[in-house]
């Protein structure tokens, strides 16, 4: 069903998806260290490899604005952006969602300015947790490729119709080549159906999109968005389920490595679990119950499977890659949201790092799990720590 | 003028697209305007709509004014989301899944166009998506409450551009956007106003036929926004264009014309003293006013009479 084996950027498997999926239209504008994405898809719209329109447009607000237009007359519609890009789209992100506009995005996560930093961390990522689209995080080259084939799939299913967002963590999935495996266009096409929009924008049958909400029925739209972002984690069960299937790559929205007998689990998101993980699997050759759980599934926030993931752990170690200024750090506050209610529950450790890019290694994992072991046994659960910060 | 009342009305589509029922106000000059566009538009067409108020006034929840295909998503994004409309339709029709020759036309007012929308505007010019963009300038943001924009005429007083003991009010000239529109090179350009209906459904029709993007700017009365009484719309717009204030002219390419001429415009005073924003106003200022209202006449004149001689 794949292809065979072969050395690629993440960036172009990501292109090489959206060719797969025979996306229709595309608005983008140029970001480090999103560009090469839209880069290659310029390219395959002008060697007539993807039938497509391509709008070069003049700024991200535009490029999101762009993709609501292409996507309400019922075109398939990718975009990509990063940092500085996604916070101008901000605003537009809310509109795609609540207009029930399945867009798919991917983000190659970048830190915010300022400074100015185009090194990743998930700064952007955190700014717009709450826009109501699905966002699933991608770990390597090949979980991107096949996430955001997914994501058409589970953006488009009538019961969701729901815009998606693929994280990347820019430089370590959007410019490293991988060993990717492909699948074939006949094997995409019987995945993912030519899509059809159920109320487009046509004259043939007048609608209107976006009529404002006075106070007697904003609510009801905005529970009506709620239900439906929660409800699409049964397609996204659905789809990545028949997509494993068919490919071998098997995808859960919360991501368990080597937990069974671990009493200490560290948590994290994107690429840098598998770092982690070899951090995990020296200390547990070392004799350390240690195990790792990675967050996939953003939103919906998956948090009957977390729950389940950390039950008989003793101790959760959160690794967030970007602040809430003045506040906690944003994966963390989730997972003790998620956690708080149940009565039997792991003590959990927050830690911040890697920000701007900043490196972390085998050994940087080590020494964080070992911190937050230090910490737990000290009782000093109160405050979280930006590790590696030089004084 | 009983002639006139028998064709007159066959000239023109009974049918409504944009339905009576909405909450504008009385007298609203950019209501009319826009039901006068609708009309000559016709129905193949989806129109996307810039917040202001005429989204405000026809899309409360759950009713609708529009018996067209319509959206609106925000204040200034109107040229990018009619670019993606066109853009999609192309692919669509490309593909066979789209059967319709639909015109996508792009409403906003002067905020959303002379400044917020600016850039979008100008990144649909640029890139000649096949639409029309049609601003209705009513010259402020009278959705919030009559604040200046950059299409606010010199001397008029807003709620941000207040006259007052040390202040004439708006202290800038109005922005010209139609010359702006015409730079970008684009296939036509026009100004127009609801008080001449028939030369404003012309031009409608005209820029439907284009292959390439179109600009209409038009003049729209704001009665509650200018201290105008509700029922002076109309002679409102007639004065604005009368006085040379605001001419009705058009651009093909590089060829202007000026469709309605006077041998003699009025003194802006006769538009001016319907209006509770210019009342402040000293004669020196008023003065001033028409020096620059005649000269920029002049040189719109001038260049519709080299394009005559050319021909
Ligand atoms: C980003 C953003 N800024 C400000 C507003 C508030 N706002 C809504 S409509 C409007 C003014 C609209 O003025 P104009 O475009 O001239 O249209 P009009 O209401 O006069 O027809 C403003 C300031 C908004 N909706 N979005
Ligand atoms: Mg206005």
């Amino acid at each position: 069903m794949t292809t065979k084996r072969i050395g690629m950027e993440g960036s172009f498997a990501i292109a090489e998806a959206i060719k797969l999926a025979r996306v229709e239209a595309i608005a983008a504008y140029p970001i480090t260290p999103q560009t090469h994405i839209v880069e290659r898809l310029a390219e395959f719209v002008a060697n007539g490899e993807l039938d497509a329109e391509y709008i070069p447009v003049e700024s991200e607000h535009s490029a999101m604005s762009a993709c609501l237009g292409t996507s309400a007359v019922g075109a398939r519609t990718f975009t990509a952006t990063a940092s500085q890009g996604l916070e101008l789209m901000h605003e537009v992100l809310y509109v795609a969602s609540g207009l029930r506009l399945p867009i798919v995005m991917t983000v190659a996560n970048r830190a915010l300015s300022a400074p100015l930093s185009i090194w990743t961390d998930h700064s952007d990522a955190m700014a717009i947790r709450d826009c109501g689209w699905i966002q699933i995080f991608a770990e390597n080259a090949q979980q991107a490729f096949d996430l955001v084939l997914c994501a058409f799939r589970i953006a488009e299913d009538l019961t969701v119709l729901l815009p998606t967002i693929v994280h990347i963590d820019g430089f370590y999935i959007s410019h490293t080549i991988e060993s990717v495996e492909l699948l074939e266009q006949k094997v995409v096409d019987k995945f993912l159906p030519e899509y059809r929009h159920p109320y487009p924008l046509n004259p043939d049958k007048p609608v209107t999109m976006g009529a404002f909400g006075p106070p007697p029925i904003y609510t009801e739209t905005k529970k009506a968005h709620e239900v439906a972002l929660r409800d699409s984690k049964k397609v996204i069960l659905k789809v990545w389920q028949e997509f494993g299937k068919l490919s071998g790559s098997h995808y859960a929205p919360v991501e368990s490595y080597k937990t069974e007998d671990a009493d200490v689990l560290l948590l994290c998101m994107g690429s840098f679990s598998e770092t982690a993980m070899m951090s995990i699997d020296k200390m547990q050759a070392e004799g350390q119950k240690v195990g790792l759980i990675r967050l996939r599934l953003w939103r919906p926030f998956p948090t009957e499977e977390l729950r389940q993931a950390v039950s008989k752990a003793q101790l959760l170690i959160v690794f967030d890659r970007a602040l809430s200024l003045g506040g906690a750090p944003p994966v963390c506050s989730e997972i003790q949201a998620a956690l708080y209610p149940l009565k039997t529950k792991p003590k959990i450790v927050s830690f911040v790092g890697s920000l701007g890019g900043r490196e972390i290694s085998i050994q940087g994992f080590e020494e964080l799990i070992n911190n937050g072991m230090n910490r737990a046994k000290r009782g000093k659960l109160d405050e979280f720590e930006i590790i590696g910060v030089r004084e | 003028m009983e002639s006139l009342a028998i064709y007159v009305p066959r000239l023109v589509t009974i049918k409504e697209y944009f339905a009576p029922g909405h909450r504008a106000c009385m007298g609203c000059g950019e209501a009319l305007a826009v039901r006068l566009v609708c009309k000559a538009l016709g129905r193949n067409i989806i129109i996307a709509n810039a917040t202001g108020c005429m989204e405000i006034v026809s899309s409360p929840l759950p009713s609708t004014s529009w018996e067209v295909p319509w959206i609106h998503t925000l204040f200034e994004n109107t040229a990018a989301v009619a670019s993606g409309i066109e853009a999609g339709i192309k692919i669509l029709t490309r593909k066979g899944k789209y059967n319709n020759k639909t015109k996508v036309v792009a409403m906003a007012g002067d905020g959303g166009t002379a400044d917020i929308g600016f850039q979008a505007l100008s990144g649909a010019l640029e890139r000649g998506h096949d639409f029309i963009y049609i601003c209705f300038d009513n010259e402020a943001y009278m959705n919030t409450g009559i604040q200046r924009s950059s299409s606010t005429p010199f001397g008029a007083s807003t709620t941000t551009s207040p006259a007052g003991k040390v202040s004439i009010g708006q202290t800038t000239w109005k922005k010209d956007l139609p010359a702006i529109a015409v730079a970008h090179g684009i296939p036509y350009v026009a100004t127009a106003c609801h008080s001449y209906p028939f030369d404003l459904m012309n031009k409608i029709n005209k820029a439907v036929e284009v292959n390439g993007p179109s600009y209409i700017h038009i003049l729209s009365v704001c009665p509650t926004g200018w201290r105008l009484a509700s029922d002076l719309t109309i002679r409102a717009g007639r004065l604005a264009v009368e006085t040379g204030i605001f001419p009705i002219y058009e651009v093909e390419g590089d060829r202007y014309t000026l469709n309605l001429d006077f041998p003699k415009l009025r003194p802006i005073e006769d538009y001016f003293k319907l209006q509770g924003r210019f009342r402040h106003l000293s004669k020196e200022t008023i003065s001033q006013i028409q020096e620059r209202v005649a000269a920029k006449y002049s040189k719109l004149k001038e260049r519709a009479a080299r394009n005559n001689y050319q021909q």
